[in-house]
């Protein structure tokens, strides 16, 4: 896989302030990419370097192999999905759609074309003729997406573009972008603070943080083998637990238990022990805990109940561990003020720095 | 929505509702309407009665011998020219104002908050004095001792003679009503969303392309609203072209005073203020229809 994009030891400074740190990354063509953070950690601003819109202060950034970093926007091959879908009010959706091919002066047959074709892509022909303004966020959307595509381009970059939808449009958007993104085969960079848009739609997800990326890698390996104390508590729910290295096979957590975990970490070092809740299990007292588990005793001391699951929170001498155990015939209902032992398979115990 | 059938099962409710809203909306309105009743419109109505009165022999307005010879003066050549020329000078100086302006509020725009402040104060700061006075300190430095001439002096040319020329006129018309074009613009500048200007550099605009495709346009509202507000009162302007203009370039303004002062022709005076007001009204309906497309509600 060739890369569309590289970036090379990429910093970006506003005045005293460091929004993006050394930055290197290469993305593949054709990959749904996701650079996923809080906000402030520099991922807009990864992304508008790659636009044009922000020129790096440092470094190296290559679009299909044509070194870009001061080239103003209008002269690369890249297009965006603004945050605000920054449409034209002042011009109707064909009007919108058509605006590059007009500015790289296509033809006029051309751009009828290429519009009707981008507009059908997006369901939207039957408000071809509306102004921007009479849209829904949905359509608007969409519009933005039309106009960005129409082009063509090397890499399309998408701006938290689902952030203003309610809950339900954003749940359908997901998967008819992922959708338009296999079918175009264009290489889709996506800037989101939404861990799930991140996992559910990505091929490879950048997690950022105060200006640094801290770990590339699949939604699969992001979510259960993140190599920092940051991943692992901002994808998902998780339990952070300190602990010690006693060898490669095992740690002591803070209340002196031995738990297996595997880690490159020298031994004697401080670490935290990070597991998800829903790898945990609850056991009765009376119930035999197969021996291969790393186990816990405590006491159950809230129960919450969310329709399809239960959370626990179980106090043990190691802290305080949220179970989640899915709601089913078979799965046995745990009562507050109960003891029980909190059980985990060791492979799905990760050790990240503490 | 959904509940609109409920509601509506109560339509005396929902008149009565209205009507009261109606009844607030006038008592709101009342302190305005009273005041425009009996400042503008009373004293509009005396001068459209008295465009048609007769003047008698001493200078004095009769009232009963109705006739239209007031109008008919209007078509003297002396007052087309004083029409053209004061409408010439309007047009120019509203365009000067304009090209000064916009690139002003477009840097004031685009500062940080803490800068667009301080720039707006700076804008503001000549009203804190009165226009009368600093049309006066115009004259001074336009004068044939004056800082310009000086200079021009100094630099080994000839005295610049300014003052009381069409020149320091429109200097002076163009100080006086920057302000009031600088502020629209302004407005509707710092409401623009940049992204807008962003996106269209991302669809392949260059710099001077995306101004022209998107900031130009979205800031008609303010184009307009500071051509109007400059357009018309220098129409009427009096003050600058009475202090720094000379006898030669009589404007309207100047022109209607001296018809009510010196040659105590009320009527005359009165058929050319009607006149002034169609011209005005006629040049902002012209103003809208121009800049403002049908179906945009900017």
């Amino acid at each position: 896989m060739s890369d569309a994009v590289i970036l090379e030891g990429v910093s970006k400074v506003f005045g005293d302030v460091h929004a993006v740190r050394d930055l290197d990354l290469g993305i593949g063509d054709g990959e749904f990419f996701s650079l996923l953070g809080p906000s402030g950690c520099g991922k807009t601003t990864t992304l508008r370097m790659i636009a044009g819109f922000e020129f790096p202060t440092q470094g190296s950034l290559r679009i299909r192999g044509v070194e870009m970093a001061l080239q103003p926007p209008n002269q690369r091959p890249v297009n965006t999905v603004f945050q605000s879908y920054a449409l034209f009010p002042h011009m109707t959706v064909e009007e919108n759609v058509g605006f590059g091919l007009r500015m790289k002066k296509v033809s006029g047959s051309e751009i009828g074309e290429r519009v009707t074709k981008a507009l059908d892509m997006v369901q939207l022909t039957h408000r071809a003729t509306a102004s921007s303004k009479q849209l829904s966020g949905g359509q608007q959307q969409r519009v933005a997406l039309a106009r960005a595509l129409v082009n063509e381009p090397e890499v399309l970059l998408l701006d938290e573009p689902l952030g203003a939808l309610d809950l339900k449009l954003r749940q359908a958007m997901q998967t008819e972008l992922k959708d338009l993104q296999e079918r175009v085969g264009i290489t889709f960079i996506y800037v989101t603070h939404d861990q799930e848009e991140a996992l559910t739609m990505s091929d490879r997800i950048g997690v950022m943080n105060e200006g640094r990326l801290l770990q590339v890698g699949s939604p699969q390996q992001i979510y259960e083998q993140p190599t920092s104390r940051f991943v692992a508590g901002f994808i998902g729910e998780i339990n952070l637990l300190p602990a010690t290295v006693v060898d490669h096979e095992s740690v002591r957590l803070a209340g002196g238990r031995l738990v297996a975990a595997t880690t490159g970490t020298p031994a004697g070092q401080e670490v935290t022990v990070a597991v998800r809740p829903e790898r945990l299990s609850l056991f009765g007292l009376g119930e035999t805990v197969p021996a291969r588990l790393n186990a816990v005793r405590g006491r159950v001391v809230r129960r919450v109940y969310f329709g399809d699951v239960f959370y626990y929170d179980v106090d043990t001498p190691d802290g305080v561990l949220e179970v989640k155990e899915e709601n089913r015939p078979g799965v046995a209902l745990h009562e507050i003020g109960e003891e029980a032992v909190v059980a985990w398979d060791p492979a799905a115990t990760t050790v990240v720095e503490s | 929505m959904k509940d609109a059938s409920v509601v509506a099962a109560r339509p005396e409710l929902e008149e009565a509702a209205r009507r009261a809203d109606s009844r607030r909306g006038f008592l709101i309105a009342l302190p305005a309407w009273f005041y425009l009743t009996l400042f503008f419109v009373l004293p509009l109505g005396i001068v459209a009665v008295y465009s048609f009165a007769t003047r008698s022999s001493t200078g004095r307005t009769v009232l009963g011998d109705w006739n239209v010879d007031a109008y008919r003066r209007l078509w003297d050549s002396l007052v087309l020219q004083i029409a053209v020329r004061t409408l010439v000078l309007a047009l120019v100086t509203t365009l000067i104002c304009l090209l000064l302006a916009y690139p002003l509020a477009y840097y004031m725009a685009t500062r940080r908050p803490m800068v667009r402040n301080i720039l707006l104060i700076l804008v503001m700061i000549p009203f804190w004095s009165n226009f009368l006075v600093r049309t006066y300190a115009w004259k001074v430095l336009l004068g044939t001792d004056g800082p310009v001439s000086q200079l021009s002096q100094a630099l080994g040319g000839e005295p610049i003679r300014l003052l009381f020329t069409n020149t320091a006129v429109l200097i002076g018309l163009v100080y006086g009503f920057l302000p009031f074009m600088v502020l629209p613009l302004y407005a509707a500048l710092e409401r623009m969303d940049w992204s807008l200007v962003e996106a269209a550099r991302d669809l392949y605009a260059g710099g001077w392309t995306a101004f022209r495709k998107v900031t130009w346009p979205l800031s008609l509202p303010g184009v307009i609203a500071g051509s109007i507000l400059v357009f018309i009162p220098t129409l009427g302007a009096y003050v600058t072209p009475a202090i720094l203009g000379g006898a030669k370039t009589t404007l309207a303004g100047d022109y209607i005073v001296s018809q009510f002062l010196a040659a105590r022709n009320q009527p005359f005076g009165s058929a050319l203020s009607m006149g002034m007001m169609f011209i005005m009204l006629g040049a902002t309906i012209i103003y809208f229809r121009w800049f403002r497309p049908s179906g945009r509600d900017l």
